[in-house]
C-alpha cells in the first residue's frame, strides 16, 4: 500500500473530498497503516481517544454499551471514518468498534486531525458541514421519535 | 585565605620567587655579552686589518678569529635562549600552581559556606570568579618578583651609567619621571575603578546566564525571550560604555607615557645642545646619553606596565577573596573532618534546648523549641506551612547551625559533629532533592563516599604516575585523595559479596517504587564494562521468546525479526545495509554513505545512482509536503527527512537538475541525495520507493559490506547475528531481535508485555534493573521524572541505613497512591531506628509514635497522637464555644 493509494482512498472520503492532493498527502504521511483481525476492537467506549481511524479494507460493528447489554448502533465498511467525534471535542468513545472482518485502517493521530483543522481553514468548514450534516440528521431522528412516542402517548390516552 | 596578593605569594611561593629571581640574574651576562660579541666582531674582526686578533691570550689567524667570535655568539645565544626557556617553564609552573591553589581554595570555601549564603551569592558569579578572575593573578604571580628585578636593575644601571657621564644630563633624563609618578597612578586609578565595574557587570552576565539555564522553561512558556533579549542587551550595553571609557583613559595614559617619553629628547637637545655650545660638555657625552636614555625607556615602560598590572591585580584578589568569606563560613574541619567520638544514637536521648533560628531579615524561624526524645522514636513534625517545620528539619539534620540554644545527641553536640562523622548515623530527605550528573548508581551510593577506601583498580600498574599526580597535588596545597579510588563504603552497611550489594539496591529500589522505572531504563540500555557474562543469559531469554512469539500468531505478527538474509521492512535501509549497530564513531547511521567503505560497497554494487534517485524522489515528496508548513511545526521533528532549514537547498537542487541528469549535481548536493533514502522505513513511510527489487540489492551490499570490510574497520561495527549477544544494541533489541512491527495496534504495549513475562519466567528481571543502574540521569537529574529524582533520593538516604533519617516533606511531589506506598516503605525500612519527618499533611501522623506540631517556629502541641489529636480537638471546641 502506498502513499498514493492512501491518497486516493482518503478523497474518497466525503469529510476530505474538497481538501487539496498536497494537504491529504501530508495526512496520509504522517498517519499509520494498522490493522485489525476480525473480533479486535478497534477503540472502546469510554476511553480516551487519541486517534481517528479511516477504513480502507473490511468491516466493523459499531457497539454501544447499554445497561440491557451491547447493541449494534451501525456497521461500517470501506471509506467510513471513526473516531473523531472522541479526538475533535475530548470526550471519551462514544462507542465500541469490533472489527467483523480483516480490517485495514489508516490511524489519524490527534495532532495530525487537529493540525489540518486548525491551519487549513477550509478542512475545518467541511469537517463543520459535516458535522453541521450529522446534527441535523441527529435532530430530525430526535424528532421523529419524540413525535413516535407523542403519538403512542396519545393512542394511549 | 591571605589577605592581599602579596601575601598569597610570599607565604606560598617565596622559594620558587627566589630560584626565579636567581634565574633572572644568570641570565644577565650571556645577554650581556651577545650584545657586545657583534661589536668585538665589527671592530676588531672585520675593521682592524692589522690584528692582533687575541682570543682567550691565544694570537690566532683573522679568518679564525671571526669565526670563533661567530660561534661563540651562536653559543651565548643559545646558552641565554635555553635559561630564558627554563625560566619561562619554571615560572609557568610557579604561576600555575599557585592558581591551582587558589582555585582550591576558593573551592574549598564554597563548601564551607553556609547554607543561607547560597542565597545571596549566584552560582554563575561564583563559576566567573573562581575559572575566568583568577586567571588573569595566575599569570601575575610568575612576574610578581622577577619583572621588578629585571627591569628595575637594567634601569638602575644604565641611569648610573648616564650620571656619570653628566649629572645634570642625569637630571635631565629622570626629571619627568616625579610627573609621571604621580599622574599616572591617578589616571590608573580611574582606570581601575572601571575596570572593578566591568569585573562586577560581567559577574551579572555570568549570572544571567546561569538563570537563563535554569529557567528556560519559564521563558519558552511565558514567551519572554524578547524581554530576555532586552535584558542581556542591556547588560551588555553597559560594559560596552565602561570599556569605551577604559579605553578613552586607558590610551591617555598611554599618549602621556609616550609625550613625556619624548620629552627627554627635546630636554637633552636644547639643554644638552646649550651645554655642548658653551664647551662645557663633549658632543660624544651627549650622543652617549640620548642612546642610553633611549634604552632607558623599555624597562622604565616594563615597569609602569607592571606598576598597572600589579595594582589591577591586587584589587581583583580582595574583590575576590571579600567573596568568599562570608560570616559563619564553617571550619574545615566541620566539613572534612572526623569525630574522635561518634554518640551512639540508638538508646541515647536527643535533646533540643531553647532552640531559635533567624533568618536574613533578623525574625525568628525557630523560638525557643525544647524536645526531649528518647531514640529511637518516629517523630511527625506538623504545622502550617511556615510554622517553621522545614527549618527544624533543617537543623535536625545539622545543616543549619542555629542562632541560639542546641541540639545535643547522648550529650555531644550536633552541630560540633563533623559532616562525614554525622553523615554516617543521620541522613536527610528533602522536598526538593537534587540529584549528581552520573547514573542511577553513582546517586543511589552518594551517601556512602565520605572517604576513599581502597586504592583505584589497578593501582600497582599506574604507582609511578599516582605518585606523580599526588606529589604535584601536595605541591599546589590540594587534596591528595584520589578522585578514582573506591571512595563507597559498602562495609558501613554490611554489603560485601557483589551479589549481596545488587540485591540491596534492588531492594531498596523495590521499596521506593522505582524498580519498574530503572527496569525500563535497564531494557533501552546496553551491557555495563565488567558485566559481559549477563550476556549469556540475556541470549537464552532471546530463544525463549523467539518461541513465545512462534507459538502464537498474533504475537509473531507484532515482532519482524533481524534475519540475515532478508530485508526488514521495519528498520531503516541504513539499518538493513549495516545490519548492527556502530561500535565507536567510524560509522554513524545518519551519514553512513559518506564513509568510504560503504560507498565503495555502493558504488562496486552500482546502487549509488539508483540510492541518489531515490533520494530525489524523496526530496521531491518532502518539498511538496513539507513546504507551506511553519519553520518550526513539530511535523519536521516527526516525520521530516529533511530540517525546515535544509528545505530551500534541497528546492534549489530540485531545481538544478532533473531526475535522470542527476551527474550534473555538485558532488556536495549529490551527497545530501544520496543521504536521504538512507533513514527510509518501507512499512512506515509507504512511499513505494524501496520496491522488493532495490531490497534484494540492498541485502546484496548487506553482505558484500561485511565480507570486504577492512580488517581496521572490524572493530567498528557490531553485527546482528542470531546467536550472539550485540553489545552495542539496547537489552530490549538484544531479547526481541527484531523490529516493533509498524501498524500493529498496540504493538508497543503487547511486546512489552511479552518481554516482561519472558524475562521474569527466567528470573532476569533483576539482571535488566541492574543495567538500568548504569543509565545516565542527566545534569542535576534532569532525564528523571520530578517523583522519579523524589524516589532515588529517598532510596539514596534509606540505602545508607541512617540511625537517624530526617525528611521534610519528602513524599509530597509522588501521586496519592505512591505516597501512601512509600511512606509505609520508609517508616517499616526504618523499624527500630528513628525517623523525623516533617508532614506536608497531617493525617498521615497516627504512623508515628510522636507528634510535635509547630505554629509560628514555636512547639504548641507534643505527645502521641492521641494526646495530640485530643488537645487539638478540645482547642477546637473551646475556640467554637468561645
Amino acid at each position: 500500500m502506498t502513499l498514493r493509494r492512501d491518497v486516493e482512498a482518503l478523497r474518497a472520503i466525503p469529510l476530505f473530498a474538497k481538501v487539496e492532493p498536497a494537504r491529504l498527502k501530508l495526512l496520509a504521511f504522517t498517519s499509520e497503516h494498522v490493522d485489525f483481525e476480525p473480533g479486535e476492537v478497534i477503540c472502546r467506549q469510554g476511553e480516551p481517544g487519541d486517534a481517528a481511524y479511516i477504513l480502507l479494507e473490511g468491516t466493523a460493528d459499531v457497539l454501544v454499551e447499554t445497561p440491557e447489554g451491547r447493541v449494534k448502533v451501525a456497521s461500517l465498511g470501506k471509506n467510513d471514518i471513526v473516531g473523531e467525534i472522541a479526538i475533535l471535542c475530548g470526550v471519551p468513545r462514544t462507542a465500541t468498534v469490533v472489527a467483523t472482518s480483516r480490517v485495514h485502517t489508516l490511524k489519524i493521530d490527534k495532532d495530525g486531525f487537529l493540525n489540518l483543522v486548525t491551519q487549513f481553514p477550509h478542512v475545518a468548514v467541511e469537517v463543520m458541514q459535516e458535522l453541521a450534516a450529522r446534527l441535523h440528521h441527529t435532530t430530525q431522528r430526535l424528532t421523529e421519535i419524540s413525535l413516535q412516542i407523542d403519538t403512542k402517548k396519545t393512542t394511549r390516552e | 585565605m591571605e589577605p592581599s596578593i602579596f601575601r598569597f605569594i610570599l607565604k606560598y611561593s617565596w622559594r620558587q620567587q627566589l630560584l626565579i629571581l636567581a634565574l633572572t640574574i644568570l641570565s644577565f651576562p650571556p645577554l650581556y655579552y651577545s650584545l657586545e660579541l657583534p661589536k668585538l666582531i665589527i671592530n676588531k674582526a672585520l675593521g682592524d686589518p692589522d690584528g692582533p686578533w687575541i682570543l682567550f691570550g691565544w694570537d690566532v689567524e683573522r679568518t679564525r678569529y671571526l669565526f670563533a667570535l661567530c660561534g661563540l655568539f651562536l653559543l651565548l645565544v643559545l646558552i641565554g635562549g635555553l635559561l630564558k626557556y627554563v625560566l619561562n617553564v619554571y615560572a609557568g609552573i610557579v604561576a600555575e600552581r599557585m592558581l591551582r591553589r587558589l582555585r582550591y581554595q576558593l573551592y574549598e570555601h564554597v563548601l564551607r559556606f553556609p547554607l543561607s549564603h547560597f542565597r545571596k551569592v549566584s552560582q554563575g558569579e561564583l563559576v566567573q570568579m573562581i575559572n575566568a578572575e583568577t586567571e588573569a593573578l595566575g599569570g601575575f604571580v610568575g612576574d610578581a618578583i622577577a619583572v621588578p628585578a629585571f627591569q628595575g636593575g637594567t634601569l638602575l644601571t644604565i641611569l648610573v651609567f648616564v650620571f656619570v657621564q653628566d649629572p645634570i644630563l642625569g637630571l635631565a633624563a629622570i626629571v619627568l619621571y616625579p610627573v609621571q609618578i604621580y599622574l599616572i597612578p591617578k589616571l590608573q586609578r580611574q582606570v581601575n575603578e572601571l575596570a572593578k565595574q566591568r569585573v562586577r557587570q560581567v559577574r551579572r552576565n555570568a549570572e544571567r546566564i546561569g538563570e537563563t539555564c535554569s529557567t528556560i522553561r519559564e521563558i519558552h512558556a511565558h514567551g519572554t525571550a524578547r524581554y530576555e533579549l532586552a535584558r542581556f542587551s542591556e547588560q551588555l550595553g553597559t560594559i560596552f560604555w565602561i570599556r569605551f571609557a577604559i579605553y578613552k583613559k586607558k590610551f591617555m595614559i598611554k599618549f602621556l607615557n609616550n609625550f613625556i617619553a619624548q620629552l627627554g629628547p627635546f630636554l637633552f637637545f636644547s639643554i644638552g645642545g646649550y651645554l655642548v655650545i658653551r664647551g662645557d660638555i663633549t658632543l660624544g657625552s651627549l650622543v652617549a646619553v640620548v642612546a642610553a636614555h633611549k634604552d632607558l625607556s623599555a624597562p622604565w615602560r616594563e615597569l609602569l606596565t607592571y606598576y598597572q598590572t600589579l595594582y589591577d591585580v591586587r584589587v581583583k584578589y580582595e574583590q575576590t577573596v571579600s567573596q568568599f568569606l562570608p560570616p559563619n563560613l564553617q571550619p574545615v574541619e566541620r566539613v572534612v573532618g572526623e569525630a574522635e567520638r561518634i554518640p551512639s544514637f540508638s538508646g541515647a536521648v536527643l535533646k533540643v534546648t531553647d532552640l531559635g533560628l533567624k533568618d536574613d531579615s533578623g525574625e525568628h524561624a525557630l523560638e525557643g523549641i525544647d524536645l526531649e526524645i528518647a531514640l529511637p522514636a518516629h517523630v511527625a513534625l506538623v504545622g502550617p506551612a511556615g510554622s517553621g517545620r522545614e527549618e527544624l528539619t533543617l537543623v535536625l539534620a545539622g545543616l543549619v547551625t542555629p542562632s541560639g540554644g542546641k541540639v545535643t545527641i547522648d550529650g555531644v553536640v550536633l552541630h560540633d559533629l563533623p559532616e562525614p562523622s554525622l553523615a554516617r548515623k543521620l541522613a536527610y530527605v528533602s522536598n526538593q532533592p537534587t540529584l549528581l550528573t552520573g547514573t542511577l548508581a553513582d546517586n543511589l551510593l552518594y551517601g556512602l563516599k565520605q572517604r576513599p577506601v581502597a586504592p583505584p583498580p589497578g593501582a600497582e600498574a599506574s604507582r609511578a604516575r599516582r605518585l606523580r599526580e599526588r606529589r604535584e597535588a601536595l605541591a599546589s596545597g590540594n587534596s591528595a585523595d584520589e578522585a578514582d579510588a573506591e571512595w563507597v563504603d559498602w562495609e558501613a552497611v554490611g554489603l560485601r559479596s557483589p551479589q549481596e550489594r545488587l540485591s540491596a539496591m534492588i531492594r531498596v529500589l523495590r521499596a521506593v517504587a522505582l524498580a519498574e522505572d530503572v527496569y525500563a531504563f535497564g531494557l533501552r540500555g546496553v551491557l555495563p564494562p565488567g558485566r559481559e557474562e549477563l550476556a549469556s543469559l540475556l541470549l537464552e531469554a532471546r530463544r525463549a521468546m523467539r518461541e513465545r512469539l512462534a507459538s502464537d500468531e498474533r504475537l509473531a505478527r507484532l515482532v519482524e525479526p533481524f534475519d540475515p538474509d532478508r530485508y526488514n521492512t521495519n528498520a531503516t535501509v541504513a539499518e538493513n545495509l549495516l545490519f548492527g549497530r556502530p561500535l565507536g564513531n567510524v560509522f554513524d547511521l545518519e551519514h553512513l554513505p559518506s564513509h568510504p567503505h560503504v560507498r565503495s560497497v555502493l558504488a562496486e554494487l552500482g546502487l549509488v545512482d539508483d540510492l541518489m534517485r531515490v533520494g530525489y524522489r524523496l526530496a521531491e515528496t518532502m518539498v511538496e509536503l513539507f513546504s507551506d508548513l511553519p519553520r518550526d511545526h513539530e511535523y519536521y521533528r516527526r516525520f521530516a527527512f529533511i530540517a525546515p532549514e535544509d528545505l530551500p537547498e534541497f528546492k534549489r537542487i530540485l531545481g538544478r537538475a532533473s531526475i535522470d541528469r542527476l551527474q550534473r549535481l555538485k558532488p556536495n548536493e549529490r551527497e545530501r541525495l544520496l543521504e536521504l533514502p538512507f533513514k527510509l522505513v518501507v512499512a512506515r513511510h509507504r512511499l513505494g520507493l524501496v520496491d522488493e527489487t532495490l531490497q534484494a540489492r540492498i541485502l546484496r551490499a548487506r553482505r558484500r559490506f561485511r565480507q570486504t570490510l577492512p580488517p581496521g574497520l572490524v572493530g567498528a561495527v557490531a553485527f546482528f547475528d542470531p546467536e550472539r549477544y550485540n553489545p552495542a544494541a539496547s537489552v530490549q533489541e538484544n531479547v526481541l531481535f527484531g523490529k516493533i512491527a509498524y501498524g500493529q495496534p498496540q504493538a508497543h504495549q503487547k511486546v512489552a508485555a511479552v518481554l516482561a513475562e519472558v524475562l521474569e519466567e527466567r528470573g532476569l528481571v533483576d539482571v535488566v534493573i541492574e543495567i538500568g543502574l548504569h543509565a545516565e540521569c542527566g545534569v542535576g537529574g534532569s532525564r528523571l521524572s520530578l517523583p522519579q529524582r523524589q524516589k532515588l533520593a529517598i532510596a539514596r538516604e534509606l540505602f545508607r541505613r541512617p540511625e537517624i533519617l530526617v525528611l521534610h516533606e519528602a513524599t509530597a511531589v509522588l501521586d496519592a497512591a505512591e505516597r501512601e506506598t512509600v511512606r509505609t516503605a520508609i517508616l517499616r525500612a526504618m523499624r527500630g531506628r528513628s525517623v523525623i519527618w516533617s508532614l506536608e499533611d497531617p493525617s498521615a501522623a497516627h504512623l508515628f509514635d510522636r507528634v510535635v506540631v509547630l505554629e509560628r517556629g514555636r512547639v504548641v502541641a507534643q505527645g502521641t497522637f492521641g494526646e495530640v489529636a485530643k488537645r487539638a480537638s478540645a482547642a477546637t471546641a473551646l475556640e467554637a464555644a468561645g
